[in-house]
């Protein structure tokens, strides 16, 4: 699968990453070669086969529902980039 | 996908100017689920707490952090499930919903995409008029709550509050099966009993426990369903209802003037009554669902299940069967008296070995007069349920008429002393000894010998001013229809 | 390089307790050496005024016959292993100045044990690349050089600074983890010992996450018994991760036996690959023999799949690794560029922020979850995935282990391979499909190239059989008797 601009543009879109102008052509060319590479897969039928999601054929372990978490907004703020009043601050966002 | 099977309703329909329009609605009800802690995480959940007080490591999504899921919000959803008569998955999948929004501080949504864990159930819509009619529901599945964004509070920043965010919902689909706002209405209120009924939701719209996504359309009867718009986070039933009429208006015109209503997202102004598009761009939403890597499909037991139906509460569909049977009332009243569990309760405490007809009169009558009145709910009612029985008894031994019952009930409320010792203190006993009823009768007759004369010309009907001024003289305590009787015989002497 | 940095893990406990030397003046000299190893870049963040704090208590547990297992020992740190109060970067600008409010399990697992953290090592960014090349804080020197040429070479990755960071004697192990071959392929190229166990072996809490089905921590050092303390130290069960598992962690150092007689060892015909060099070959025949010599039986098997593995690895790893990366976003940590609008914070921050090999993985995977190629190419993959597992489950009934070469090369220059990112891709043919089936693998190092490089050879266990897996490569160790020592190193 070959990759055109667009759908690279497409692609950064989604992905919120800031593709320089310039770098387009470059980045699709090598996002086209890693496709190419893993569409080896297409020489395969697994038609019966079943999606491994785990290694381990194990059952979700479920916790008792108690409070033992949280309360530590310090914590949570302490890295934070924008911050006020115990609030994360983003520029504001039109709904 | 399942269409109405009947032809479409001719009172539902909507008149536009090229003809009959349906509508047809389908809900997405998020609920929040009722628990302690969160449904991937420890932390708790409490409405109104002091902003990122109640977020951990993992709703936070610190690097490194990964989720556990809690088996009660688990158990939730399973009853809320079985409350819905609905298909129990005994494998269920989480998948990751990826999309960016500050609130979402995982830049992904722990939901269900392809095996939930309800799968299809079914709900009883009660009709204003007192019909009933039944509505599918497609599945039920669990995931996490987004945090909060305030855009309100600055002019150039929105605020993110994160102590929602990992909050357990059950998302409950409906079929597209709702035909009128009405329905609509109905849809919710009963879901929301349901809820409440099982302790999985408090079902609080105003706090943001409940909140619909209203799905409309519209068509001609018959045609297949049009283009839908999704009004998102109505955070009422009356919303809801007003979101559906404007939203079914604006497609019906839109099209009749040879426009056509673009798939979109929109939000409710309640201010405006309007729906209106969210300025977000006209991207379709690719959320790249796929199995969430740090969790394992989701086994349940059949015991687990098993024991979750053993324990159902009755539900409100059962109970109004149950008193519709057992005392006689009509669905209209059994459907008011089941809606809240705790009126339902309170009903058969008081209607217990009484007429429960007359017991539900009261209640919807004087007792949510007061109730309504005052804010006040039914578990903090000034008469509880024992003590309006008491006055029920006397009421039916005759001991009061029915209208000093409606004096001594006012009494109640105020002094919430039991209904025989208000009759006592008042001296508010039923006349029934005929001895002052006929001196009064008499005094009644003689002081108004036009009245007298006008009643046997052939005014019949006078008998009930004879009657008022009967219970006039004698304090309204007088048994009315024993009045009558000797009314009746004296005046055709 | 003083006798105490010259000393294994083992050594270094042992004369611990026997008093030979104390804590502080077996850290300090580990504290000198990272720093005279400075021109290899293998360490983001020093830590010496916490090691030393540490050294000295564990001096006093010492004393007072408290001593915990690896009490007093110096370790370095993944920078990709979250570390209280001190910074963390997974080799990205992304992260800032992040300051961690908490410890990873793993790391607090060896604090806890009584190790003495020295620094957090140097990594291909959030753990994307073999070569670690990629971080945003410089490339990492290998502490070998060829034979007559002093160019640098890559350590391999993504745990290239951990690894070269044992390799030059600054610690006595260090934890790395390994997604498709970033400590087994280090190990190799740096001539030390590195394990990646079982799936679900090691919590992942706490660690930078890349692909969550793959990701596995793992400890380095320079021999197979001081891997196998400290794999012991790094294991077990632990509740905030939902794919941790509930087995007792078996004593490792117990395992190293030395008996491998009547064990069959597989040798699988498709790793004979096109194109294999010559030594490479060489050395894997002279694994098989002395494994021979030893009392084992090898095996022929086949493994069918193989070859689709790296295609898989490509399409899984970076599809889990774009939503894994989605939060740093500039919102509540980290680095965070200004925009007009919140979409325009995000483009600008992870624009920034991100690497080019980090910005190619996060969208190819955006990509191959996209609406309309989830079928086509993540399910596939996930699909083809069990048929690699399978392979495996059906070489077991006939084999107790498989023997392999780590890497198709010795390692190699910067800017020697192309730029194409499919040649870097293909430093892990030997090593993904391990991943893949969730399984343990080890590298040890067993000769050296005809540049004087050294040569590692991989042993492959069943689920949950790391100790089998010592076993063996503690033969291949004994047997290959791989004494060269890095000129490069402190």
């Amino acid at each position: 699968m070959s990759l055109d601009k667009a759908t690279v543009a497409r692609i950064a879109r989604l992905a919120r990453i800031k593709v320089p102008a310039g770098e387009e052509d470059a980045l699709a060319a090598d996002l086209s070669r890693i496709l190419a590479f893993v569409e080896q897969l297409n020489e395969l039928d697994c038609t019966d086969v079943p999606p491994m999601t785990s290694s381990e054929a194990m059952k979700l372990r479920r916790r008792a529902d108690e409070v033992t978490d949280g309360g530590i907004p310090e914590k949570v703020l302490a890295n934070a980039p924008e911050a006020r009043d115990g609030y994360f601050t983003v520029p504001k966002v039109v709904e | 996908m399942s269409t109405t099977t009947a032809s479409a309703e001719s009172k539902n329909l909507i008149e536009g100017k090229t003809g009959h329009w349906e509508v047809v609605i389908g809900l997405e009800v998020h609920a929040q689920v009722l628990s302690k802690s969160k449904l991937f995480s420890g932390a708790a959940i409490a409405f109104g707490a002091e902003p990122n007080s109640q977020v951990s490591l993992v709703d936070a999504a610190m690097p490194g952090m990964l989720p556990v899921i809690n088996g009660f919000c688990v158990e939730q959803a399973v009853r809320t499930g079985l409350g819905l008569k609905a298909q129990i998955n005994m494998r269920s999948v989480f998948d990751r919903k990826n999309y960016f929004y500050p609130d979402l501080p995982q830049g992904y949504q722990i939901s269900q995409f392809t095996q939930p864990i309800v799968g299809r159930g079914e709900l009883v819509l009660d009709l204003p008029g007192g019909e009933s009619r039944t509505v599918g529901i497609t599945r039920l599945h669990l995931e996490q709550d987004a945090g909060k964004s305030i855009h309100d509070q600055d002019p150039q920043l929105t605020f993110i509050d994160l102590n929602r965010s990992g909050t357990a919902l059950m998302e409950i689909v409906s079929e597209p099966d709702m035909r009128s706002a009405e329905e609509a209405a109905a849809y919710l209120k009963k879901l929301r009993s349901i809820l409440r009924y099982l302790g999985t939701c408090d079902g609080n719209m105003d706090e943001g426990s409940l909140r619909a996504d209203v799905n409309v359309s519209v068509r001609k009867p018959g045609a297949p369903f049009g283009t839908r718009c999704e009004i998102k986070n109505v955070n009422s039933i009356r919303f809801v209802q007003q979101a559906v009429e404007y939203e079914a208006r604006r497609q019906i015109e839109l099209i009749e003037e040879g426009g056509t209503v673009k798939q979109q997202t929109r939000l409710f102004d309640a201010n405006r009554g309007e729906t209106r598009a969210m300025r977000t761009k006209e991207e379709a939403h690719d959320y790249r669902y796929f199995p969430d890597p740090d969790l394992l499909p989701l086994e349940l037991e059949p015991d687990f299940v098993a024991r979750i139906k053993a324990t159902l509460p009755e539900l409100p569909d059962e109970k109004k069967a149950r008193f519709m049977k057992d005392y006689g009332l009509t669905a209209y009243d059994a459907g008011v008296l089941v809606a809240e569990r705790a009126s339902a309760d309170y009903f058969e405490a008081a209607a217990k070995g009484r007429d429960g007809k007359s017991a539900a009169n009261w209640i919807m009558g004087d007792l949510f007069a007061v109730l309504n009145k005052t804010g006040v709910g039914i578990e903090q009612s000034p008469v509880s349920a024992e003590a309006l029985g008491g006055m029920l008894d006397l009421l039916k031994d005759g001991t009061i008429s029915g209208r000093i019952a409606k004096d001594v009930f006012v009494a109640m409320v105020e002094t919430g002393k039991p209904a025989k010792v208000i009759v006592e203190e008042k001296g508010l006993k039923q006349i029934t000894d005929t001895g002052p009823i006929e001196a009064a009768a008499d005094k009644v007759i003689a002081d108004n010998p036009k009245q007298v004369a006008t009643y046997k010309g052939g005014n019949q009907n006078l008998i009930g001013w004879f009657v008022g001024q009967v219970m006039k003289a004698t304090g309204g305590k007088a048994n009315p229809g024993v009045v009558n009787e000797i009314l009746k015989k004296k005046l055709a002497e | 390089m003083s006798a105490l940095t010259d000393l294994t893990l083992a050594e270094a406990r042992d004369g611990l307790k026997a008093k030979k030397f104390s804590a502080a003046e077996l850290t300090d000299a580990h504290v000198k050496a990272v720093e005279a190893a400075r021109p290899l870049n293998a360490y983001i963040t020093e830590t010496p005024e916490l090691a030393k704090k540490l050294a000295a208590e564990s001096d006093a547990r010492i004393a007072s016959g408290d001593a915990r297992a690896l009490e007093g020992v110096p370790l370095a740190i993944k920078d990709l292993f979250c570390t209280e109060n001190v910074r963390t970067t997974a080799a990205s600008k992304i992260l800032g100045n992040f300051i961690p409010q908490y410890e990873s399990t793993v790391s607090g697992k060896l604090l806890a044990a009584g190790a003495v953290s020295v620094g957090k090592t140097n990594l291909d960014e959030f753990a994307m690349g073999s070569s670690n090349a990629t971080s945003a804080f410089g490339a990492v020197a290998n502490p070998w050089k060829r034979k007559g040429d002093n160019r640098p070479l890559v350590p391999g990755g993504s745990s290239g600074g951990s690894a070269a960071a044992v390799a030059a004697r600054t610690c006595l192990g260090a934890t790395g983890t390994d997604t498709g071959g970033s400590i087994r392929q280090p190990a190799a190229f740096c001539g030390i010992v590195g394990i990646k166990p079982t799936y679900g072996r090691c919590s992942r809490w706490g660690i930078v996450a890349f692909a969550s089905s793959l990701d596995q921590a793992g400890p380095f050092a320079r021999t197979v018994r001081d891997t196998a303390i400290l794999l012991r130290e790094m294991a077990g069960f632990d509740a905030k991760d939902s794919t941790s598992v509930e087995k007792a962690v078996p004593d490792f150092e117990k395992a190293l036996t030395g008996d491998v007689r009547g064990l069959r060892i597989g040798i699988p015909k498709e790793y004979r690959m096109d194109g294999m060099s010559r030594e490479i070959e060489d050395l894997w025949a002279k694994g098989i023999a002395w494994l021979k010599d030893a009392g084992a039986t090898p095996v022929d098997i086949s493994l069918p799949h193989t070859k689709y593995a790296l295609p898989a690895y490509y399409i899984i790893a970076p599809a889990e690794a774009s939503s894994n990366l989605a939060r740093y976003d500039g919102i509540r940590y980290g680095l965070r560029v200004p925009g007009e609008s919140i979409d325009d914070l995000y483009e600008n921050t992870r624009g920034a922020g991100f690497g080019a090999e980090v910005r190619r993985r996060v969208m190819i995977g955006t990509y191959v979850l996209s609406a309309g190629y989830y079928d086509a190419y993540y399910l596939k993959a996930q699909k083809v995935r069990s048929l690699i597992a399978r392979d495996f489950e059906e070489a077991y009934k006939k084999v107790d282990a498989i023997l392999t070469p780590t890497a198709p090369s010795a390692a190699f220059a910067l800017g020697e391979k192309s730029d194409d990112p499919i040649t870097m891709y293909l430093n892990d043919v030997f090593t993904v499909s391990v991943n893949l089936a969730g399984l343990p693998g080890i590298s040890v190092p067993a000769g050296l190239s005809s540049d004087g490089l050294p040569l590692g050879l991989q042993v492959i266990g069943r689920p949950f059989d790391e100790e089998t897996v010592f076993r063996v490569a503690g033969v291949v160790e004994s047997q290959a008797k791989f004494t060269a020592k890095p000129d490069g190193a402190a």
